[in-house]
């Protein structure tokens, strides 16, 4: 049940952004008579001002969701990780740089810097990915570049350099894999931190652009009719913590599983 | 303690460089001409060429970046390119509101956070703890800009009992404090829980114990006294989440605070403004943990003599 009802939540959230293009959805066929419709009302889960499905739109909105986390947490565990291990390997002037530039990012609250650079670049997906993933890689390096400088005086390590390997081949086949247990926990705790953050993008209007559906952009459209259609916010902030919530829970078990103490007080 | 205190300074004094750094570079990342991005493509070429050289954006980058950072000295930020207004003279209009803002969150995250991260410790593994712990579980999942709208519409739209948005009216601070100070409270309980459980473990605590004193006595003036510490350098750490949620949080009540303006400022391409308000913000984050770190330093030696910062 603990693990099932999150499982089952989260495999229907992909399903939905893998196989949405296929799906019967109509999100931007307008139906005049049923406007700010309440669910069951001709329409699943109601209609918004338009006349849009709020079904069709929620279900698009899974697929946006998805997909920028998806991206943004394969962009910034990937480079994040590989920054911080060679940083944590190499050590000297690399690592002191690398440990500053950590540092720098990780003086801007929370999601600032985000919102300022989507700002900047202008709306749209891509910008929203590109703005999570400068922010979000700082973490996976101050990770790895930790789990590295632990591991990299033991034995197996010193032995593989005693018989000659290469940098690449100790830090790709000796040090990567060892620290791979932390960075998967951290990337599952981003993957809901990213669900928030690209709804915030779209909530303040710098995400996807209409007609495009985001959860976030629903909620902030649906604010304006919240006494006659309530649902308008209801649908997609539900749908929303559910993810997040889902993450979460399997986050904890995972971090359980894996026997990893993880230090979250910083995002 | 010279010695910490001397590169706890020195390392802020190279973030307080990168972050201006960086806020300096965020103009030069608009894609295209910044220029045409302001007016719009209509826009005559005079007035191109006079906004370009009022931003100093037809000066060689270096010259751009001193001229920046001699005015960060004098705290000169610019002028709002719609209001022509000193950026500083606007973002001191809006602190009030939003330091108003913080401190009533912060006062209902600990109102909230320390009892039930209490209770979660030392009634551990009963219903109790559950709860608690769902609580902030929920707490994390669910973000500002969902949690504003509903208390709008349950208290403010349903039961009438405070306003929709705005600073003006009485009660007007309530929704939006409530808004943030829960989602806070879920971090800090969940910090102080885990804290307080190291603590009671230790063997001060069995002492305390053995040797007849009432739980309460046990609990608050031994465990708590000494789990208070850390928590107070990750209340600290959270002050960055409370900022960067304000600025959601002031969008949605319309609290004309810092973060409301950055928003502002970003639709209408205002990037003077932006500029200033993210190193504002970033910079009260840096500061109130380069001291946060020090005090701690001074309170509790092992800081300062172990393995360093």
């Amino acid at each position: 049940m603990r693990f099932w009802l999150p499982a089952g939540v989260l495999a229907l959230w992909a399903l939905l952004a893998v196989f949405g293009p296929w799906l019967p959805l109509t999100p931007d066929q307008i139906h005049l008579q049923h406007i700010l419709a309440a669910p069951g009302e001709g329409m699943v889960l109601g209609a918004d001002d338009l006349g849009r499905g709020v079904w069709d739109r929620l279900a698009v909105g899974a697929r946006t969701s998805f997909l920028v986390a998806f991206w943004v947490v394969i962009l910034s565990a990937g480079i994040g990780a590989l920054i911080g291990t060679v940083a944590g390997y190499l050590g000297g002037w690399w690592d002191l740089i690398t440990v500053r530039v950590v540092d720098i990012f990780l003086a801007f609250p929370g999601i600032l810097l985000a919102i300022a650079l989507a700002g900047i670049l202008g709306p749209g997906i891509d910008n929203v990915i590109i703005a999570l993933a400068v922010v979000g890689w700082v973490g996976y390096a101050r990770l790895a570049r930790a789990q590295v400088l632990s591991l990299k005086h033991r034995d197996h390590v010193q032995a593989a350099i005693a018989l000659g390997a290469g940098r690449a081949r100790i830090v790709l086949r000796h040090l990567l894999p060892l620290s791979a247990a932390p960075l998967i926990v951290e990337a599952t705790f981003g993957i809901a931190g990213t669900v928030i953050a690209e709804a915030g993008l779209s909530f303040l209007g710098l995400g996807v652009q209409p007609p495009e559906a985001s959860w976030g952009s629903m909620i902030r459209d649906g604010t304006r009719y919240m006494l006659v259609a309530p649902h308008l916010v209801l649908a997609p902030g539900i749908a929303l913590m559910l993810v997040v919530l889902s993450v979460n829970l399997l986050g904890d078990r995972l971090r359980d599983r894996l026997d990893v103490r993880t230090d979250r007080s910083h995002t | 303690m010279p010695g910490f205190l001397l590169s706890r300074l020195f390392s802020a004094f190279v973030v307080v460089l990168g972050v201006s750094t960086l806020v300096f570079a965020l103009i030069h990342l608009v894609p295209g001409d910044p220029v045409e991005v302001m007016l719009g493509e209509s826009a005559q070429p005079a007035d191109r060429e006079a906004l370009r050289v009022a931003l100093g954006l037809d000066l060689p980058i270096h010259v751009q970046y001193g001229h920046y950072l001699n005015g960060l000295l004098h705290l000169d930020l610019g002028t709002s390119l719609h209001s022509k207004r000193p950026v500083v003279d606007m973002l001191a209009e809006r602190i009030p509101a939003t330091v108003e803002l913080a401190l009533a969150s912060l006062a209902i995250a600990l109102l909230i956070a320390l009892p039930l991260g209490i209770i979660a410790a030392v009634k551990r593994d009963t219903p109790w703890d559950i709860g608690a712990t769902g609580f902030a579980l929920l707490g994390v999942s669910i973000p500002n800009f969902w949690m504003g709208p509903i208390l709008i519409l349950v208290f403010a739209l349903g039961l009438g009992w405070f306003p929709v948005s705005g600073r003006d009216a009485p009660g007007s601070l309530v929704l939006p404090a409530l808004t943030l100070g829960t989602a806070m409270a879920a971090i800090l309980s969940r910090m102080i829980r885990s804290t307080l459980l190291e603590v009671l473990g230790e063997d001060f605590i069995r002492t305390a114990r053995a040797k007849g004193l009432r739980p309460l006595q046990v609990i608050v003036g031994h465990g708590l006294r000494n789990a208070l510490l850390p928590v107070i350098t990750l209340l600290g750490l959270q002050l960055g989440t409370l900022l960067g949620g304000a600025v959601i949080t002031e969008t949605v009540f319309s609290w004309p605070g810092v973060g409301m303006l950055t928003i502002d400022a970003i639709q209408s391409r205002d990037y003077p403004i932006v500029q200033a308000s993210v190193l504002l913000i970033s910079l009260t984050y840096v500061v109130v943990n380069t001291v946060t770190d020090i005090v701690y330093a001074w309170v509790d030696p092992r800081v300062r003599l172990g393995d360093g910062a």
